[in-house]
């Protein structure tokens, strides 16, 4: 919860991460290339004062990431996205029993979804249909750009993915959370391309898409899809923080999710621990569209209210305390024919 | 100077993403000639920048350099496939022989792609003073000589659009005049489209100095 000027905001952080980055965790050399490369995202786009040293960004455990975000972080609720990274990381990136554990002890603060791999075919889906009992699973983290034997990544238009999915309505598993990275199988093509969302989306309608990271680097691509698709979604996810960096570009960002999908389709993240919510919730609510920028309206705080929580837990089913709620809009921001 | 010589033939040479020469992005890590071999060592932003437009950058600099010295060797740097793509341009395998199985086809199809977005984009921005009821009988000898105008020319040479000028501004991705109806849309599309590159850009640019620790440049 976070209040100022009179207005409560209910706080739900859509995309957190417990991970394990440690050198002896990393099987190769790409496990180091990895975090080396989220930590200079978190250089690059924090203010200086929220700069963390790189052994405490290598691994924080849960005690730490329950004081950011609970204790500091204003978060009310959080969902975790885990990535597997197998192929960079001996037990994995993100760590499924520690992160599980957690939510076992918290459930009323954190929610747990798990991933899955298409590649892993039979013996994979075997495994789905056991972990959405054990967690009781609401959602799925997809990273499509995941390396798995001699394959640097798939399609959710793949014939595996349609059965996945297939299996993931039947188990009551509606929210598939889609994080796009640089490899996908072919390689020659756009690994950040968004195709096979929207062909995902429309062949499974009860199934909510969130794209993370609003479809970035391909943003315009993301918006032109979710425009034609109204169960796609857009997660905040490494968007947030330009905020700081620049808030120009993050008013376009914005500006654009506003005019091509509407303000209940888009969650707040933290993407934890690439950033901590603190600011990024006291920045947000502070934010407004430059006047010169014409072309945008000017945000309001019942939109401010959906985007940093509200729109989230109406996907998850996360009870909002009495009087913080606001009405949906119930339509779409641009109609392409 | 080898040097002067090498940046020039470099600025020819575009990230296909961002839509500016690898020269000015700062990608171009250093440059020597030792007798008749000149090698220039290339570097990106993140160890994880797709692979399928860091070799073409490295691929399109050792096409650019050939005329410079007997032998060119382009090192790309730093990057989770620098081995693979470095032996492919040695051997200049292209993208299917440098990636075998991984690979479907070779990059021009992507190139494409993003030679189409950049076009979308610079047409959006040279028309975006221009009233809505003059757009639609546009052509290029209207446009002002702004950077803009100059900029979307290039793109449509890149293309192989026609740049004469009474040639409509207005174009699909194939070169074919916009329906009058989509303007709104088509321009309202091609205007998101170039927050995207641009964003990209100057996001690549701070990760950059951020991962080689470089000063601020302009």
């Amino acid at each position: 919860m976070y209040s100022k000027d009179g207005e409560t905001y209910f706080i739900v952080d859509a995309h957190v991460a417990l991970w394990d980055a440690r050198p002896e965790n990393q099987r190769n050399i790409h496990g180091k290339q990895f975090i080396d490369c989220f930590y200079d995202y978190h250089r690059n786009l924090s203010p200086e004062s929220e700069v963390w040293p790189y052994e405490e960004y290598l691994y924080q455990g849960g005690d730490r990431l329950m004081k950011d975000l609970f204790d500091d972080g204003y978060v009310d609720h959080a969902i975790f996205q885990p990535a597997h990274l197998g192929a960079f990381y001996n037990n994995g990136f993100g760590q499924t029993e520690e992160a599980w554990a957690l939510t076992s002890k918290h459930p009323d603060k954190l929610t747990y979804n798990h991933c899955w791999d298409p590649r892993r075919e039979q013996k994979g889906l075997d495994e789905l249909k056991r972990d959405a009992e054990r967690f009781g699973l609401k959602g799925v983290k997809l990273y499509t750009a995941e390396w798995y034997g001699d394959s640097r990544g798939y399609r959710l238009d793949d014939p595996w993915s349609y059965k996945y999915l297939e299996t993931a309505q039947e188990l009551g598993i509606r929210n598939i959370h889609v994080h796009k990275g640089p490899t996908i199988r072919p390689l020659d093509r756009d690994a950040f391309e968004v195709a096979d969302v929207d062909h995902a989306a429309t062949d499974f309608p009860e199934l909510n898409f969130v794209v993370e990271h609003c479809g970035l680097p391909r943003l315009e691509d993301f918006c032109w899809i979710a425009t034609q698709e109204p169960n796609v979604h857009a997660g905040l996810a490494v968007a947030m923080p330009f905020i700081h960096t620049r808030p120009r570009y993050f008013a376009q960002i914005i500006g654009e999710l506003l005019y091509w999908l509407n303000e209940d389709r888009i969650q707040f993240s933290s993407d934890y621990a690439l950033w901590t919510p603190r600011w990024l919730v006291e920045r947000f609510v502070d934010f407004q569209i430059p006047e010169d920028m014409t072309e945008y309206a000017p945000l309001t705080v019942a939109q401010k209210k959906k985007i940093l929580g509200l729109n989230a837990a109406k996907m998850y089913d996360i009870p909002v305390p009495e009087g913080l709620d606001v009405a949906p809009v119930e339509q779409e921001a641009v109609s392409v024919a | 100077m080898i040097e002067t010589a090498v940046f020039e033939a470099l600025d020819e040479v575009m990230d296909p993403e961002l839509d500016e020469p690898i020269t000015t992005l700062g990608f171009v890590r250093s440059v020597e000639l030792d007798g008749g071999v000149l090698t220039v060592h290339l570097r990106l932003p993140t160890a994880f920048c797709s692979p399928n437009f860091a070799y073409l950058m490295a691929s399109d600099s050792k096409d650019a350099l050939r005329d410079l010295a007997p032998h060119v060797v382009v090192v790309l740097d730093d990057h989770h496939d620098s081995d693979v793509i470095n032996r492919g341009i040695a051997a200049d395998a292209g993208f299917v022989g440098t990636y075998g199985e991984e690979a479907s086809r070779e990059l021009e199809e992507l190139r494409l792609t993003f030679q189409r977005k950049a076009h979308a984009a610079a047409m959006e921005r040279a028309v975006r003073e221009v009233p809505l009821e003059r757009l639609r009988s546009l052509t290029l000898q209207d446009l002002p000589a702004t950077r803009a105008s100059e900029a979307l020319r290039r793109r449509r040479s890149a293309l192989g659009f026609d740049t004469a000028p009474d040639a409509p501004v207005l174009v699909d991705d194939i070169g074919a005049p916009l329906p009058p109806g989509e303007l709104p849309l088509r321009l309202r599309f091609a205007r998101s489209v170039g927050i995207s590159i641009e964003g990209n850009a100057h996001f690549c640019r701070g990760l950059l100095r951020t991962r080689y620790a470089l000063e601020e440049t302009a």
